[in-house]
């Protein structure tokens, strides 16, 4: 039984999740999808602070960069926007390549004050309607919904099977992804940058390919979101949203998929429940952000150490 | 030529009110390597402090405009700079072992708890500051008129950071804190109570932020919960500028950008005044990681 204790946690997990539109009102799986949407987003921001622990804290200037694409695509050229799923990504890819390129050197802190100016940059640029795409503060609007074989996703309902569906792909992606030499090699750089250095991983493209990859997945779900909201304004990539995403990662348990899940149903989640506390909720989740770091800085789910068998090499055997 | 040293002058009060706040977040990352990201929050409280005092008490009537809004500032100094103190207590010392990413959202989460705290008290609208405390008058110095308010912050904010310079380089405490910025344990052993010098930065730093929020009520005659924010960013920009950790570094990086900013939103573009800063840390960032004043320092292995 307890072999197959993690499997049969996934499945209750999922079970769970799916049954949700049964007995839930509309609102309250939109609720769900907003968590379903930042668990990826989380995800995604995972790979660059939880795996290679890079401080990270302009997660949604990627994201803001996938939305506005499919945004930009999608009303001008009325391309369907769930084609714009892979453009939106790799657009949210090459501005994270372009921007980390001449950062990646930066260490810790100094990363971590050069990501929020680029976020800030981002939301000024957008606000200021750069090329007079952007529409300004105002934003883009009419952003039509996106289209499975003639089904129009309209409804939350039907959002929830999109955003989750997605949600668990990416959950097997990043699961395959996470035993993988290149997973490695960035929770090697994460422990140890220099020793990383001296065993021949390449520290600066490693962290470049964390980033890239990172900020593919984020565009993304910006496309979805985008695809949601039908109206997508600059203030919803401002550095509040990052801040959130990095909270989620941490207080979860950064590095580890169980836990910034459970980060994002806690984060977003448990304000929504104390919604009737408006002012107070706030007060009391900077207060608990403190008691957490203070009582437990791992988060709530740390990674689990990694597992290697062993007991099946036998002499000869090329490594892992 | 006369509208460039007009905005010229108002880029030195602002960079002086940005100064004091980024020697708060210097001085805590000179001594603890952490980003302290409540302390514009702490601006705030102090800001708002000043106009419950200034409203309440009627600190003016009684001592005359000047010495009132000395006692006020000093009043105000003080209040913040407790608030700092058990902000370290709580928040900061616990986690001062821990990973460097804990600290972070321990201050994140701080800065979130003060910011509610100030619009749970004091309101989520903008508030405005009493304006008939100074009198209006404006100077005429070089053929230039300058309002009076706009000196007063300059003169405030250089004695300010003078008293400072003057407290860090040449008394026998400010050399300890000097001492505990380089290394905690050397200190230690040379007889220096790390933890006491760790609370009197939380001390100072977050008064002189508390002054330059009382400052800036009355430069911009109101206040708002969310200022601390961008306010902070930009000391802290600042800061980063000079060259984090070195207090010349942040009276000079903040005057700096205060000039950088009001220049280019006259003469570049008002829309992108915000952009300015954030787009000369990226440059300096890049070229100049350490700053202007700052030194190369080899890491640690």
């Amino acid at each position: 039984m307890l072999k197959y204790k993690n499997p049969l946690m996934v499945l209750v997990f999922s079970a769970a999740i799916f049954s949700c539109p049964f007995f839930l009102n509309a609102y309250w799986i939109d609720v769900i999808n907003n968590i379903g949407l930042y668990a990826i987003l989380a995800l995604s921001l995972n790979f660059i602070v939880g795996y290679t622990g890079l401080f990270h804290m302009g997660h949604a200037a990627f994201f803001a960069v996938g939305a506005y694409t499919a945004a930009v695509l999608n009303t001008s050229y009325s391309i369907p926007i769930l084609l714009l799923l892979p453009v939106s990504g790799a657009a949210a890819a090459l501005f994270a390549y372009l921007v980390a390129r001449p950062i990646i050197h930066l260490r810790g802190d100094y990363l971590l004050i050069v990501t929020i100016a680029i976020v800030e940059v981002v939301r000024i640029a957008l606000v200021n309607n750069v090329f007079g795409l952007t529409g300004g503060s105002n934003g883009i609007f009419g952003i039509s919904r996106p289209e499975f074989f003639g089904l129009t996703i309209r409804r939350p309902h039907e959002f929830f099977y999109y955003i989750w569906s997605f949600l668990a792909i990416s959950v097997f992606l990043f699961y395959m992804l996470e035993r993988s030499r290149f997973v490695r090699a960035l929770n090697y750089i994460k422990n140890d940058e220099v020793a990383a250095e001296g065993s021949g991983v390449d520290v600066a493209y490693y962290k470049l390919i964390a980033f890239v990859l990172g900020a593919f997945w984020a565009g993304m779900v910006g496309n979805i979101y985008a695809s949601k909201m039908t109206l997508i304004s600059p203030e919803s990539f401002n550095f509040w949203e990052s801040v959130i995403l990095f909270v989620i990662v941490i207080l979860g348990g950064s590095g580890s998929i169980r836990g910034v899940i459970l980060g994002a149903f806690l984060i977003v989640g448990l304000p929504e429940i104390f919604r009737q506390f408006a002012g107070a909720r706030m007060l009391v989740f900077g207060a608990a952000m403190v008691a957490m770091m203070v009582f437990r800085p791992q988060g709530f789910l740390p990674p689990l150490p990694r597992k290697y068998a062993t007991h099946k090499i036998k002499p000869g055997d090329e490594t892992l | 030529m006369e509208f460039f040293f007009e905005q010229l002058i108002n880029g030195l009060a602002v960079g002086g009110i940005y100064a004091l706040i980024a020697l708060g977040y210097t001085m805590v990352y000179g001594v603890m390597r952490l980003i302290n990201f409540a302390h514009g929050d702490l601006f705030t409280i102090g800001s708002y402090l000043g106009m419950t005092i200034l409203a309440t008490w009627a600190v003016a009537e009684y001592l005359g405009p000047f010495a009132g809004i000395l006692l006020l500032i000093t009043m105000v100094m003080f209040l913040v700079g407790i608030i700092g103190v058990i902000l370290e207590r709580v928040a900061y010392r616990p986690v001062r072992q821990a990973d460097r990413l804990s600290a972070v959202v321990s201050a994140l989460g701080a800065s979130i708890f003060f910011s509610n705290l100030v619009m749970l008290i004091w309101g989520p609208r903008f508030r405005v500051y009493p304006d008939d405390i100074l009198p209006r008058i404006t100077l005429n110095i070089l053929g230039l008129d300058v309002p009076l308010l706009r000196i007063l912050v300059l003169l405030t904010s250089l004695s300010l950071m003078g008293i400072l310079y003057f407290f860090v380089q040449k008394t026998k405490t400010g050399t300890a804190i000097r001492a505990v910025a380089i290394d905690h344990g050397a200190s230690r052993l040379m007889g220096i109570n790390v933890n006491r010098i760790i609370s009197l930065v939380f001390l100072i730093g977050p008064a002189l932020g508390g002054a330059a929020g009382v400052m800036i009520g009355l430069y911009y005659g109101q206040v708002n919960f969310t200022m601390g924010w961008s306010y902070g960013l930009k000391a802290f920009i600042a800061a980063v500028l000079g060259g984090i950790g070195n207090i010349p570094g942040a009276m000079l990086g903040g005057l700096l950008l205060g000039v950088i900013e009001a220049l280019g939103a006259a003469f570049i573009s008002t829309a992108w005044k915000d952009g300015i800063a954030f787009i000369v840390l990226i440059l300096i960032l890049i070229f100049r990681p350490t700053g202007l004043l700052g030194e190369r320092v080899a890491d640690k292995v």
